[in-house]
């Protein structure tokens, strides 16, 4: 039995495994002529989202969310420092987005994955400019005590839209954060009010609790977003690890609540993308910030 | 309404200019470009014989290293290397040398707005002068949305910091060719309409996104034009000495 010349002949003695291996790009247009993909999904549907509040107890503010496989844990520590003198009542929030070796075969110990930072400054961009945590509202003594928000972001497993799970769960972190209860004591320093119990330092005399009880903050301008991917005429709507490594040009869309456009990024990739093409995906995006909308609705409620 | 800008230019108008090659000698190209008070010097080496690790074996390769003027090395490099990287492989055919490696090197002389859009032209320079194939040049430029909805091209560093959101934009170059106009148009859109890459800072609605990449493509093409002049100029220069 001779070699068979042409991927044709091939395909049609081949396992399905082992065609998806060998031809991935065929595969996956096979699928995409009948507008679906490999996990059934139609073009333009995002996988299922899940979003758990509150699992890290230690943390002010914590939230886990799950899009398909990808799966993204934000942690936030709140802290007190003195505000810069150049914005005396504003408080401060630090990102940091961190890939451990466990999300993804790629990642090794001790060498930084090359998407992390790129990933961590493009959060932070949007979480700030979208304006979604009102800075003067984490101040505590105007030009003396403000708060600062350590937020970290631990991917646990990397499986394509890095960026939407990751933006969704700091989201959630912030919806779920409650800021603890302090009080200025007679040496000007803030100190943290554990429900109740007597202080043993004789020198506080007199607590003024700089504010009551845990508040949440209010967050307005919620962003969210989703990433697609062009591929020829098709629009793939949150892709996954493998999906990405075929098809290399993603566009990712921001879009808040009230419609406006916080973040349109493309980096490259072989296809160009026209008005069209990007209309179509601010469409996607609208439609998945309604969904991601009616999922956080559901959480606060719990 | 018109927008009164500092140094006196109107809101489509791009700052001076000047691109030069061949500057380096160690280097296999080279080339600085300035746009205003922004210049950018751009080094490129190669293609040197293997990939990195976890790089397809079978395409070219190519890594940037982003030098600031001041600092350590940051994630607001690592961003600026990760978009450069995947906007030079999107415009280089990857297939003519594979497993290699090509290194482009961008070190930021004076930063005064506009800065990656610059260091993007310069790098494109660089890859020419190297001799590097590529499919079309990437042409790029900065447009910022004022606060009344018009829009102002290639900013200086105080407009960026005045403006409520600006967006990176980078466009394949503008050809001019003897075939007929049907032929270099898809989805019925000119070739050079297609957006290459964009980065946004700050929030704007999607129709002044759209607005912003109209006026961009315009000035693309005016870029293209210079880039033209440009690489003919030192083209009939050397053919002149040799």
């Amino acid at each position: 039995m001779g070699l068979p010349d042409s991927s044709q002949d091939l395909s049609t003695e081949m396992e399905v495994d082992a065609f998806r291996r060998i031809f991935p790009l065929r595969f996956f247009e096979r699928h995409l002529s009948e507008s679906l993909r490999p996990d059934a999904r139609p073009l333009g549907k995002a996988r299922d989202t899940i979003v758990n509040p509150g699992l890290v107890s230690t943390a002010d503010g914590s939230a886990l969310a799950k899009i398909g496989s990808t799966t993204m844990l934000a942690a936030i520590r709140m802290e007190v420092m003195t505000p810069s003198t150049d914005s005396p009542d504003e408080g401060c929030i630090a990102l940091e987005f961190h890939m451990p070796p466990i999300c993804s075969p790629t990642v090794r110990p001790g060498r930084p994955a090359d998407a992390a930072p790129v990933i961590s400054k493009r959060l932070s961009d949007t979480i700030l400019s979208s304006g979604m945590v009102d800075l003067k509202e984490l101040c505590l003594v105007s030009g003396k005590a403000a708060w600062m928000g350590y937020l970290d972001i631990y991917c646990l497993n990397a499986d394509g839209a890095l960026f939407d799970a990751a933006l969704l769960s700091a989201v959630a972190a912030f919806s779920n954060l409650e800021i603890p209860v302090v009080a200025l004591n007679d040496n000007g320093r803030i100190v943290a009010i554990s429900g109740g119990k007597d202080e043993d330092n004789a020198s506080i005399i007199e607590k003024k609790a700089v504010n009551k009880e845990k508040r949440k903050l209010t967050l307005k301008n919620i962003p969210f977003s989703l990433t697609c991917i062009l591929h020829k005429n098709y629009i793939l709507a949150d892709p996954t690890t493998e999906e990405e490594s075929i098809m290399d040009t993603l566009v990712t869309v921001v879009l808040d609540a009230s419609d406006q456009m916080v973040s349109l990024y493309k980096s490259g990739g072989t296809v160009l993308a026209y008005s069209s093409a990007v209309k179509s995906c601010v469409e996607l995006a609208r439609k998945r910030a309604k969904e991601l909308k009616q999922i956080l609705g559901e959480m606060d409620i719990d | 309404m018109e927008i009164d800008r500092e140094d006196g230019r109107t809101p489509n108008q791009l700052r001076p200019l000047a691109c030069s090659r061949n500057i380096l000698h160690r280097p296999h190209g080279s080339a600085s470009w300035s746009q205003g008070d922004t210049k950018v010097l751009a080094a490129v080496y190669g293609p040197k014989a293997g990939t990195k690790k976890n790089e397809n074996a079978e395409k070219a390769c190519f890594e940037v290293i982003w030098k600031p003027k001041t600092g350590q090395i940051g994630k607001v490099e690592k961003e600026y290397e990760m978009i450069m990287k995947r906007t030079i492989q999107s415009i280089c055919v990857l297939t003519v040398n594979p497993n290699t490696t090509t290194s482009v090197i961008i070190q930021v002389v004076h930063d005064d707005g506009s800065l990656l859009p610059c260091a993007i032209n310069a790098a494109c320079a660089a890859l020419v002068d190297a001799g590097i194939p590529m499919k079309h040049l990437a042409v790029a430029i900065c447009c910022c949305l004022a606060d009344n909805g018009y829009v102002v091209l290639d900013p200086n560093k105080l407009e960026e910091k005045k403006m409520s959101a600006f967006a990176y934009l980078v466009f394949p170059n503008t050809t001019l060719s003897v075939l007929p106009e049907g032929s270099s148009v898809a989805d019925g859109e000119p070739v050079e309409h297609g957006i290459i890459t964009s980065v946004t800072h700050g929030v704007m609605s999607v129709d002044d996104y759209f607005l912003c990449v109209e006026n961009g493509c315009a000035a693309a093409a005016s870029l293209s034009a210079f880039f033209r002049k440009n690489f003919q100029q030192s083209q009939r220069d050397s053919s002149k000495a040799g």
